[in-house]
């Protein structure tokens, strides 16, 4: 089982944070992989809030390709961060030749784009460059989006983080998911390690989705060409939450009456019953079995945790004002945030969904049992 | 010698019968219960002459011959009194000495029983016990990857949706601007396939719906049945039982005018109307009611005289074309009840089953689409159509299926499958196999018939005289002296029984699977078979 940390704190931090609570739930994950979305970025990043930020790692060749690619889309680099991999790779970790993170100028054109519109390119620009580099293996491409950087690499999290040297200043943000990958797969894609991403959205998890082969097969004849790769079973939880948001214009608090709606006993008088029991039909397709944790982050920065209906696995938030964090083990928590008063850590359960906006004052927990937001249910 | 009989081209011995009777002299007691239990009239009384012969005492005299005669039961072998293999003398024998044998060979029978020059017809099923759904097996276990459930423990949430599922984006606007969203009902996905009344004897009828009622009420199970065609007796559709029961309106309309006479007099709205186009036992073929089968009750609530045969046509008359099947007759049914209940078409499994349901698909009131499979159940068919007319379910409603998720109407149009599920028993395996394939749910008949009133028809042609209304068990039969055979509250009961350890089965299927939250509908990683070219039919993983 994959071993999961997030973390919201108004002092940016280093990825080495999240790989050293990974390190310390090490038992929990085989060092196969780690995947990393830094978000609410601070330094050299900071004034470039609204510049799309390529991350992917790259061959020479397929270096050469992007910039011809990108030139001709009319994008300008505004500003990068090279890691030229070290030699030798430390074992267990493949040999590369660049992980680029590069923040780019639009071209003229985009900026008489619509919000909408401007969102849907970038995803097209990611996808056709995913694309690119499948043909070839010469790129891999895991986000093209303000503000969101990705890493992905095969090895074990704290070597990797060491290895690449990620613990650098360009690299602090206010925002980091982080998950050690446990791999059931014999052969490893990068693209199915977590977490998953699309338009700012972020999820990742752990355990099994029994039901992703109906939700897979749902979600692609959705007829939104994001909705692909599903090199892992928990990349749908990513596109659900996206087509709840995106598509369905739901708020946060409904995402777990998606994937996991209400029976009706449960149900009882709940105020919202009559759209609930609507929820649960038209979207019965998106319904989650489990077992699975759920932590995601949302384009507005808030993150937050669920667990599917039969809360196999573990999960737990804490924290103080200022700084939460999420984690898959108790230990992990521990490790990053001793201090915090463990009396109001929380573990959600079945019926929950935690939150902690980016004002980070506060975990939110929000039952299903609760009437959902006003404007929702008009 | 010259024989004494007249022998004709179709004089049959009984060795030629699919069944013969073995019984026993030296048990038998004389009672006579097993002719008059005989639904065939197969048994008569008979007059047997033995040469006994008596040796006397002592050397002087010779023994001598002397005549007895002794009474029993001996088999007829007129075509039209041929055992049929049911076993009712048996079951009513105090002694245990008499039991129908089936032959050891193909019989001639067959030969012979189209006797002024009609091919056979006859009720119960395709007889053939082979079958495609048995050899599907469930292989995605979860184990330690992702922890496996426990049946008995968890919580599991196994209703399906019948009726027009709006794509999440429409439903949530319509919401909003208060619009109107298709009636959807949840049911329980196994469905009391139409079984109808006329086809069933009251008292099968009767234990039927009480089930059902039990089931609803007690059990908490939203259990549905179909009528059939044939309509509703008056007092069940004044009734608050009525929504639990899916109307079927078929291509003979009998007993419609009794339903739309009882609408404004309904306290609730029935679970859904089926349109039946086709039944899967005999494709393109109406439905059949033998005059044996119509008498007053019967002949009443259809509305038609007593003692004619009525069959159905093999289409709904007033409709030239599939847009207009679809479209109008949709739409009237759906306006009779205000479109608050869901109204779906009922074909048989064929090739063709794609192109309806394409038309379904983009009629935005549809409700849903149930495909009857080659094993469907009938009351009264040409032996020919039932045995070989048809399309096997398992593959048609995997390309009904898969042609939804092409078009991203998966969750939309709920598919039913019918035909064969139980019929060698396996009743949850079978259902489970197909909800996996793509069905929402699974209909249902015969299995009902056999479970909850012990039918003792089998797919090696045992029985199935369910057509002429002399049915060994009164299931199948309007003749108070047979049907009185049926207790309706014990049907109920084995009904319950029924329903209650198919919930249980259909658990311990989908626990291991890791899935309780809802039905496994489409989950085909699930599914393996030991076929090559069956699992690239259906698109699931070849095991060897
Ligand atoms: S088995 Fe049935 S049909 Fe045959 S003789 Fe016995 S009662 Fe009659
Ligand atoms: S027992 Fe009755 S219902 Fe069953 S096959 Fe015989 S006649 Fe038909």
């Amino acid at each position: 089982m994959c071993r999961l940390f997030a973390m919201t704190s108004d002092e940016p931090f280093s990825p080495l944070v999240a790989a050293k609570a990974l390190d310390v739930m090490r038992e929990g994950h085989d060092g196969s992989g780690v995947g990393l979305f830094l978000s609410d970025l601070s330094g050299p990043f900071e004034d470039l809030k609204d510049a799309p930020v390529l991350s992917g790692i790259f061959t020479s060749k397929g270096l050469k390709k992007l910039d011809v690619h990108m030139m001709e889309l009319g994008f300008t680099t505004k500003y990068k961060v090279t890691i030229k991999a070290p030699k030798p790779a430390p074992p267990g970790v493949p040999q590369r030749d660049v992980y680029l993170i590069r923040a780019y100028e639009y071209p003229d054109e985009w900026h008489a784009y619509s919000a909408e519109r401007r969102a849907f390119e970038l995803m097209k620009v990611r996808l056709d460059l995913r694309g690119m580099g499948e043909a070839d293996g010469d790129m891999i491409v895991f986000s093209f989006w303000p503000d969101a950087i990705m890493i992905k690499e095969i090895g074990d999290p704290l070597t990797v983080v060491q290895h690449l040297g990620l613990d650098r200043k360009e690299l602090m943000a206010r925002v980091i998911m982080a998950q050690g990958r446990q791999n059931t797969n014999y052969a490893i894609n990068l693209y199915a390690c977590h977490p998953f991403f699309i338009q700012g959205i972020c999820t990742m998890t752990n355990g099994e989705n029994t039901a992703f082969v109906p939700i897979k097969e749902y979600l692609s004849s959705r007829g939104f060409p994001g909705y692909m790769g599903y090199n892992s079973d928990s990349e749908v939880f990513a596109h659900i939450l996206h087509y709840s948001t995106y598509q369905l214009g739901l708020p946060l608090e409904a995402y777990k009456h998606v994937i996991t709606p209400l029976s009706d006993d449960e149900m009882g008088d709940h105020p919202n019953k009559a759209f609930l029991k609507q929820l649960r039909q038209t979207c019965r397709r998106l319904i989650i079995d489990g077992p699975n944790c759920v932590i995601g982050c949302l384009p507005n920065k808030s993150l937050f945790m669920v667990q599917d209906r039969k809360k196999l696995r573990p999960g737990i938030v804490g924290g103080r004002p200022g700084c939460y964090a999420f984690s898959s083990e108790e230990c992990g928590l521990d490790a990053v945030i001793p201090d915090r008063d463990k009396s109001l850590d929380f573990q959600p359960m079945h019926l929950d969904t935690a939150i902690v906006s980016s004002d980070r004052q506060e975990v939110h927990i929000c039952r299903q049992t609760q009437s959902l937001p006003q404007a929702l249910c008009a | 010698m010259q024989a004494d009989t007249i022998i004709t081209p179709s004089t049959l011995c009984v060795k030629d019968l699919p069944w013969q009777i073995a019984w026993d002299k030296d048990k038998c007691t004389l009672c006579g219960r097993c002719a008059a239990a005989c639904p065939m009239l197969a048994l008569e009384l008979a007059v047997y002459r033995k040469r006994v012969i008596q040796p006397p005492i002592g050397l002087e005299k010779t023994p001598e011959n002397t005549f007895e005669s002794f009474y029993g039961v001996r088999q007829k072998t007129n075509p039209d009194n041929a055992c049929v293999g049911c076993g009712m003398c048996n079951l009513v024998c105090p002694n245990d000495a008499i039991m129908p044998m089936h032959s050891d060979e193909a019989d001639k029978l067959r030969f012979h029983n189209n006797k002024g020059g009609v091919p056979r017809r006859r009720g119960g099923r395709r007889n053939d016990p082979e079958g495609v759904l048995d050899r599907i097996k469930f292989t995605r276990i979860s184990m330690l990857t992702d922890p496996a459930l426990d049946a008995g423990r968890h919580d599991f949430q196994l209703s399906t949706l019948l009726g027009r599922v709006l794509p999440p984006e429409e439903n949530l606007k319509l919401q909003r601007e208060n619009g109107w969203i298709p009636p959807v009902r949840e049911i329980y996905p196994l469905i009391i396939g139409g079984m109808s009344f006329g086809a069933l004897s009251p008292t099968m009828w009767e234990g039927l719906q009480m089930g059902v009622t039990y089931l609803n009420e007690e059990v908490g199970m939203p259990v549905v049945i179909s009528t059939g065609e044939g309509g509703c007796p008056p007092r069940l559709l004044r009734s608050r039982f009525l929504k639990y029961v899916i109307l079927q309106i078929a291509s003979g309309y009998f007993g419609w005018d009794e339903i739309i006479h009882a609408l404004p007099e309904m306290k609730v709205d029935p679970c859904a109307v089926e349109i039946k186009y086709g039944q899967g036992a005999k494709p393109g073929d109406g439905g059949l009611l033998m005059w044996h089968k119509v008498n007053k009750l019967i002949a009443a609530i259809r509305g038609v005289p007593q003692g004619v045969s009525l069959p159905s046509p093999p289409t709904h008359q007033t409709k030239y074309s599939i847009e207009e099947a679809v479209a109008k007759m949709i739409q009237s049914m759906s306006m009779a009840w205000g479109f608050r209940v869901p109204v779906y078409p009922k074909i048989s499994a064929t090739s063709t089953s794609g192109a309806v349901l394409n038309n379904l698909a983009r009629n935005s009131i549809a409700a849903g689409l149930a495909i009857d499979g080659e094993d469907g159940g009938t009351g009264a068919a040409y032996n020919v159509s039932m045995d070989h007319m048809g399309h096997p379910i398992a593959s048609n409603i995997r390309d009904c299926y898969l042609n939804l998720v092409k078009i991203g109407k998966q969750n939309e149009l709920p598919l039913f499958a019918g035909g064969g599920v139980g019929k060698r028993g396996n009743l949850a395996a079978n259902a489970a196999a197909l909800i996996m394939l793509g069905a929402s749910g699974v209909q249902t008949g015969k299995y009902v018939m056999q479970a909850a009133a012990g039918c003792l028809g089998s797919e090696t042609d045992r029985c199935n005289i369910c057509n002429i209304g002399r049915c060994p068990k009164g299931i199948t039969s309007q003749d108070p002296r047979l049907y009185r055979r049926l207790d309706p509250e014990q049907v109920a009961q084995r009904l319950v029984d029924m329903y209650l350890s198919f919930d249980t089965e259909l658990k311990k299927i989908v626990a291991p699977l890791g899935r309780s939250t809802s039905l496994p509908i489409g989950m085909s990683d699930a599914l393996g078979i030991n076929d090559y070219n069956i699992a690239q039919r259906l698109s699931i993983d070849y095991v060897v």
